[in-house]
């Protein structure tokens, strides 16, 4: 069996007091590329932000790359791209600016050497931003953003991608360039986890589904099959293991 | 220049200076974390350390140095933990500072509420040859930390949880960062006073975005009008005897009405430059996607 690049048992996650997660098990192995749907709710962001770390979690355990996540310090192989509208601060920033951050993680005391601005370059060229470099960010549009964040998260050229639904406010244009980059980072091997609340132009790169609900999985294997009217944003998916009488599962825009 | 003869004059405009460099410095990543009044609350709760200072007989500037570090570490520790009452907890710290100030001042034998005016407006003649030491020592913490560690803070600053993944260690940055605010309301409290050091912070930063594009450029330009105006301010208010405090904060909002009316037509060409360059660039976020029908787009 390849080697678990993400493995979650039994994890429960708490916020405030409202259970969230309520032992999920996940496993995420080399080379894979998994999506996590489920409804708003259902825990699938909690989920991710449980695995990096910036969600406590109550019980269970998370490895990565085999390593309890406590324990675990080699950083530079994942890259994340949270849930984010957009990638401006409270002061204006340029794009390199804000992708560069993202090669800190293989930056030795915060000093960026001539092939971290290389690799800075490369994520750039990989999103297709590399005119928009030297602008601000606050110039960009909605996918811009978007790709902007991508880019940042590829600087440190990972091993593991963790995104939180890229493709949110993304327009069309972006998102096809954000789906071709993502196509070509599977074909080099990169393992991806995808918080996505449709599957949408990315449908075809996915070998596996995840779908929580209310904090526990529902379902875990081939993607839910969308075709024609299915396929189409704001539909309710009906999964046929959802026990019966169950509330369709919504994955659409509308619900 | 005779208003360099004056030896109180010479310490005066040196940390004036240091003040000039330091605020924005610091304010530049309060602001981009969209803090931009924590300075606001350090200067409350430095006015304690100020009192006991006096009532202690010690140094009222390392004092307020001691207690401000301490305020805003505490500050940093309800932001992790108290999320649903941290605003409450922090107006509590806030005036709980000021009031112990005013408290422990008139408690103390030397102290009154004139030193305290002299605290909380500034007071340039009344900076003394220790004081000077004393904000020159921390005025070179400040600028190794932000400078040094620009990198990191920017990515702390910028995204806290993007920080995280890429292992970098989040909260001692964002207590690093407070104790930094906390030394520089403490480096300028004695130029501009504790209730208009927070100005220093956020507006030099506000006025350079009007002209700037990148986080460095901003940082750059922050500092340039901080200095300019610490100095004008200092210098206006030896010739007109105006109290150095108010004339500088009124200098640096004058600064930012200034570079606003100067830049907005200046933004303006730039954006139709964009628009020129790049034509059909942004009509693709409107057209309506072919996969949907037009009955569809209602529901959106």
């Amino acid at each position: 069996m390849t080697e678990s690049v993400i493995a979650l048992r039994g994890v429960r996650a708490e916020l405030g007091s409202r259970p969230v997660l309520r032992g999920i098990d996940l496993t995420v192995r080399r080379g894979e590329v998994v999506a996590l749907l489920g409804a708003n709710g259902s825990g699938k962001s909690t989920a991710v932000r449980s695995i990096i770390g910036q969600v406590p979690v109550a019980a269970g355990e998370i490895e990565l790359f085999g390593t309890p996540r406590r324990r675990f310090r080699d950083w530079a192989r994942v890259g994340y791209v949270p849930q984010r509208t957009t990638a401006a601060g409270g002061v204006p920033a340029t794009v390199t600016e804000v992708v560069s951050s993202g090669r800190l993680s293989r930056a030795r005391f915060g000093m960026l050497r001539k092939a971290d601005h290389a690799a800075v370059r490369r994520a750039l060229e990989l999103v297709g931003m590399a005119d928009r470099a030297r602008d601000s960010v606050n110039a960009l549009s909605g996918g811009q953003h978007q790709r902007v964040l991508i880019a940042r998260a590829l600087a440190t050229e990972p091993e593991l991608l963790i995104m939180d639904e890229p493709m949110a406010g993304v327009d069309l244009a972006s998102q096809e360039v954000l789906a071709e980059t993502l196509r070509e980072q599977v074909a080099a091997g990169t393992t991806v986890l995808l918080v996505l609340h449709e599957l949408g132009p990315l449908e075809p790169l996915i070998d596996r589904a995840v779908v929580l609900r209310d904090g526990c999985v529902l379902h875990d294997g081939p993607p839910p099959e969308a075709v024609g009217q299915h396929a189409l944003p704001g539909h309710d998916h009906v999964h046929p293991h959802a026990p019966a009488g169950a509330e369709p599962i919504r994955t659409g825009l509308l619900s | 220049m005779e208003i360099l003869n004056y030896a109180f004059m010479q310490r005066a405009l040196l940390a004036a200076v240091l003040v000039g460099i330091t605020a924005p410095a610091v304010g530049i990543y309060l602001v981009q974390r969209r803090q931009a009044l924590m300075g606001d609350g350090i200067g409350h709760v430095a006015m304690t350390g100020v009192g006991l200072g006096f009532l202690l007989s010690w140094s009222p500037v390392w004092m307020a140095t001691l207690v401000s570090v301490l305020g805003a570490v505490l500050m940093e520790l309800i932001r992790w933990y108290g999320r649903t009452r941290g605003d409450i907890a922090l107006a509590m710290l806030f005036y709980g500072g000021m009031a112990g100030g005013v408290m422990f001042i008139n408690l103390a034998p030397t102290g009154s509420n004139a030193n305290l005016t002299s605290y909380l407006f500034g007071s340039l003649s009344t900076v003394s040859e220790s004081d000077v030491t004393a904000i020159c020592l921390l005025a070179a913490f400040v600028v190794l930390v932000t400078l040094g560690l620009r990198r990191q803070l920017f990515a702390v600053s910028q995204d806290e949880e993007f920080a995280r993944v890429t292992g970098l260690p989040v909260r001692a940055l964002n207590l690093l960062t407070a104790v930094t605010a906390a030394v520089t309301v403490t480096v300028a409290m004695r130029v501009v006073g504790l209730l208009l050091v927070s100005a220093l912070m956020v507006v030099p930063v506000a006025a350079a975005q009007q002209l700037s594009r990148s986080f460095a450029a901003t940082f750059a330009i922050a500092v340039a009008i901080g200095v300019a105006v610490t100095l004008g301010g200092t210098v206006t208010s030896y010739y007109q005897d105006v109290p150095p405090g108010a004339t500088i904060v009124l200098l640096t909002i004058a600064a930012f009405v200034l570079l606003t009316a100067l830049a907005t037509p200046l933004a303006r060409r730039r954006a139709r430059a964009v628009a020129s360059a790049q034509p059909g660039a942004d009509p693709t976020e409107c057209r309506i996607p072919a996969t949907r029908g037009a009955g569809d787009e209602l529901g959106v």
